[in-house]
């Protein structure tokens, strides 16, 4: 187990490399840079601009200087909030951004789980295809028009929960969950519909109804330990998923986290803050895709011996 | 109109994890906690504000920084204007400059020298008297090189200033900037310049404090945490006391400023509502005051209420298009005034605009502090044909086509489509348009890497110079290739010496028309501003800058919604 960690850990650095040095050429390649604006600006007022964020430098040299100092954990200053570091922003907007995934995956685990594992209990009945119709609905429905519905229902005609904001008022945090977990919480349903269905038709299934137990211990004793599998192995890509992917909810729920900082800073080419974000996500990715293949291996017994094991 | 928003919700998601619910259980007691909610009522922001005496503004996006010398934007400037203040300020019901720092000022009566006389009392919120130094020490600051002040140009009309700002002199003395004494500052400015008063409501001709910026960093460092909370000094009616990035920016009123009993908020709250779609939802259940925009379809609605927070209010900002008058074939002045006159600009507004708008049919708005300017020419299918077939396209043969370039939005489009079909319509002709990302398309407008191309300009300072100085011959906003000295000498020469307001307008208006005969743009719109403001917020009139002097802001508390 410990050199499957140690050789999927070697395995991220060059992979970061690459996603270091290409983010820092295209975004330069871009046209338009970080201080054109429709006022003109002039010559001068430029070049100072330039100096101040090391744009005068030959390329080579900029990427350079921008490897030392993120070896030593410097993002760098941002070009868009003059006064604030990339790190400061990051730092800013990351933590709402993980709270906010951290719920919206718990909404996706518990309404697509549930979802998923009641409609493989009787498949090809009305108990499987209500569920799994609605999980389509969730699919397909986007959070651009998911968010504002939630937003009209409970928000406005019913009154029940703020419209917007992000821990200010009592249950604010509830709609952006909901809306961000809704669409992971269909594919999660699918998958551990088919996952349930799998392992519900395996011999050692079989032997526990015949041992007598009730259909419900068989379920969640037997079958869920395996039915489950192709759900946590979903689970590492959906977090990074959720963490890179919440800007449309983030900007429709006024929610101050990371999403609408990277989004913006595209546009703006904020190129430390492209760049930072980018490094930083990227490096949470590859860390989530390694736990939950670690999650999914320690699941499954034949994974978990071809590693090594215990 | 504005319900408030009821919420009771006492049961939180971090609750319910941290009580380590099962899957099932936890899904239950969700739904039963949503069902539950409503039973009680909260209190709204504007209810809330309205008692307290605390403005919520929905003020766009999240500000780049509150130094008065790095900012650029109107959100910026929305929370600048209430932290610091200039020598003068502005009446927000007619737009003429009042009394600030400077409790007074003398000008000469060759208009070359402008005399301050700083307020006594005019003190930083960390107690300090201000002084005419500051003003000195600020100016060098704000027009240095190296601290690359997009604004640096609002100072030009001082005597060297341009040429300090562009490297030319080293020597800031020499700049038309002088304290007399602690509270008499001594302006020399290169020409007379109606508008120099107005300037001194600029965030960029704003003192900065200049112990807590050298406490930080050079005068000239941009990315200190000078205007940090904690740090921030400042010497407006406000003081900075919270900033939650891309949340809220909280102000609280001050008690060192000279003019305190006037003010009476005490504070604001700035939320950067970018999506303006949830700035009116927000707006619906009171969370705000006033919003920053309104979403196109949802005039119509608020246009039918009775009372309705719905206000539509001209705006110092021209809508046009760009003709690239150096290729053909927008090199022949009948071209471009065809394609001009085939433009049904009330139709237009009536249509797409939703009836927002103002036809415009020269670059400066209406009323600019009493300017009008001349209609040269009119809505007229059946001139615009002849002026066509004259240049040698009949009813369109021959046409050799043409690019409109848009950064991509919905709106850009819409308007280019609609006039896309004008121009089929009225003179046979086809334009093709091409989207490009905003920055993509700064760069094609400021390479002339276009043919015709979209362009707006909100006016900086209310006067027609602001929007006919864009077409000098070596105008940096210029964009078209028009040149015309006799025009750069009316703008520049004649219009200063004016000996009066209708001397000096009518120069213009001569100026005007000379421009829009030879119509290096297309006028297409005036711009209006467009926002949803309570009923209880009073002394926030609408002006052609959308200019809000927070002094005059009372909220009334006795302000009850007709359910």
């Amino acid at each position: 187990m410990w050199r499957f960690i140690g050789f999927r850990l070697l395995q991220s650095i060059p992979v970061l490399l690459v996603v270091i040095t290409v983010t820092f050429f295209l975004v330069r390649l871009a046209p338009g840079g970080p201080f054109s604006s429709e006022k003109a600006v002039i010559p001068e007022v430029k070049a100072a601009l330039e100096e101040q964020y090391r744009l005068n430098l030959p390329m080579y040299e900029q990427y350079i200087a921008y490897l030392a100092d993120l070896a030593e954990g410097d993002l760098g200053p941002s070009f868009k909030y003059p006064g604030r570091s990339v790190n400061e922003l990051i730092a800013a907007g990351f933590p709402v951004t993980a709270e906010l995934g951290f719920y919206a995956l718990l909404v996706a685990i518990s309404i697509g789980g549930i979802a998923g594992i009641v409609a493989s209990l009787r498949p090809n009945s009305a108990q499987d295809y209500i569920p799994m119709s609605v999980a389509m609905i969730g699919i397909c429905v986007p959070s651009l028009l998911m968010g504002p519905i939630l937003i009209l229902v409970f928000g406005i005609y019913l009154e029940w929960l703020p419209v917007s904001g992000w821990g200010d008022m009592p249950g604010d945090k509830i709609l952006p969950a909901i809306t961000l977990g809704s669409t992971y919480a269909a594919y999660i349903a699918r998958l551990s519909r088919a996952g349930m269905l799998e392992v519900m038709s395996q011999d050692y299934i079989r032997t526990a109804r015949a041992k007598g137990l009730p259909e419900w211990q068989v379920v969640v004793r037997h079958g869920l330990r395996g039915g489950l599998i192709p759900v946590v192995a979903f689970l590492g890509p959906a977090f990074a998923g959720l963490l890179s992917g919440s800007f449309v909810v983030e900007t429709i729920f006024q929610i101050p986290g990371l999403g609408r900082f990277y989004v913006q800073a595209a546009f703006n080419r904020d190129y430390t803050m492209i760049l930072g974000a980018t490094v930083f996500l990227a490096t949470l990715i590859i860390v989530f895709n390694l736990l939950s293949d670690i999650l999914a291996a320690w699941m499954n017994p034949r994974l978990r011996s071809q590693y090594g094991g215990r | 109109m504005v319900p408030a928003a009821h919420m009771c919700f006492c049961y939180s998601l971090d609750y319910m994890i941290t009580m380590r619910l099962s899957a099932s259980r936890f899904f239950l007691s969700f739904i039963m906690a949503a069902t539950l909610a409503a039973c009680g009522s909260g209190e709204s922001n504007v209810e809330r504000g309205n008692r307290e005496g605390i403005l919520h503004v929905g003020n766009g996006t999240e500000p780049q920084g509150l130094d008065p010398h790095v900012v650029t934007g109107i959100p910026e400037s929305n929370i600048v204007s209430a932290l610091f203040e200039g020598l003068a300020v502005k009446n927000p019901y007619t737009l003429e400059s009042e009394p600030g720092v400077a409790q007074s000022w003398n000008i000469s009566e060759d208009g070359l020298t402008i005399t301050f006389y700083l307020n006594p009392e005019a003190r930083w919120s960390n107690g300090d008297l201000m002084t005419a130094n500051d003003y000195v020490w600020s100016w060098q600051r704000a027009l240095s090189p190296a601290m690359g002040n997009q604004y640096a140009y609002m100072l030009y009309p001082l005597k060297n200033a341009e040429a300090f700002a562009t490297g030319k002199i080293d020597d800031f003395n020499q700049v038309g900037v002088k304290a007399v004494d602690d509270h008499t500052l001594e302006v020399k400015l290169n020409a007379p310049t109606a508008y120099f008063i107005q300037l001194m409501d600029h965030q960029s001709t704003y003192a900065v404090h200049r112990p807590t910026i050298e406490k930080f960093g050079k005068a000239t460092d941009r990315f200190t945490p000078w205007t940090h909370v904690g740090n921030l000094v400042g010497n407006g009616p406000f003081r900075l006391k919270g900033w939650q990035l891309n949340r809220r920016i909280i102000v609280e009123k001050s008690n060192t400023y000279w003019d305190k009993d006037r003010v009476q908020l005490n504070g604001i709250e700035f939320y950067p509502v970018e999506n303006i779609s949830s700035e009116e939802r927000l707006f619906r259940v009171g969370q705000l005051h006033y919003t920053n925009s309104i979403p196109l379809d949802k005039i119509p609605v608020y246009r039918a209420m009775e009372n309705s927070p719905y206000v539509n209010a001209p705006y110092l900002g021209t809508y046009y298009y760009l003709l690239n008058t150096n290729e053909p074939p927008l090199d022949d002045v009948r071209v471009r005034q065809a394609l001009s006159l085939a433009v049904d600009r009330e139709q237009l507004n009536n249509t797409v605009l939703h009836g927002t708008n103002i036809p415009a049919y020269g670059i400066t708005p209406p009323g600019t502090l009493g300017y009008q300017p001349p209609k040269v020419f009119d809505y007229n299918v059946a001139r615009a044909r002849q002026l066509l077939t004259e240049a040698g396209y009949p009813d369109g043969a021959g046409w050799p086509g043409l690019e409109l370039k848009y950064n991509t939005s919905e709106s850009h489009l819409k308007i280019a489509v609609a006039l896309q079909q004008m121009w089929k319509d009225a003179l046979n002709i086809d334009i093709t348009l091409a989207n490009q990302e905003w920055k993509v398309y700064l760069d094609s407008v400021d390479q002339m890497d276009f043919q015709m191309a979209r362009r707006g300009w909100i006016g900086d300072y209310i006067d027609p110079n602001n929007f006919l100085d864009l077409f000098l011959c070596d105008g940096g906003n210029n964009n078209t290739g028009f040149c015309d000295p006799l025009y750069d000498d009316m703008i520049l020469r004649q219009a200063p010496r004016a000996a009066s307001r209708e001397q000096r307008y009518a120069i213009f208006a001569a100026a005007e028309r000379r421009l829009m005969e030879q119509m290096p743009i297309i006028p297409i719109y005036t711009y209006t501003s467009n926002q949803l403001i309570h009923p209880s917020v009073q002394g926030r009139p609408s002006n052609l800058m959308n200019h809000v002097n927070y002094k005059y802001i009372t909220l009334d508390s006795n302000w009850q919604a007709e359910e």
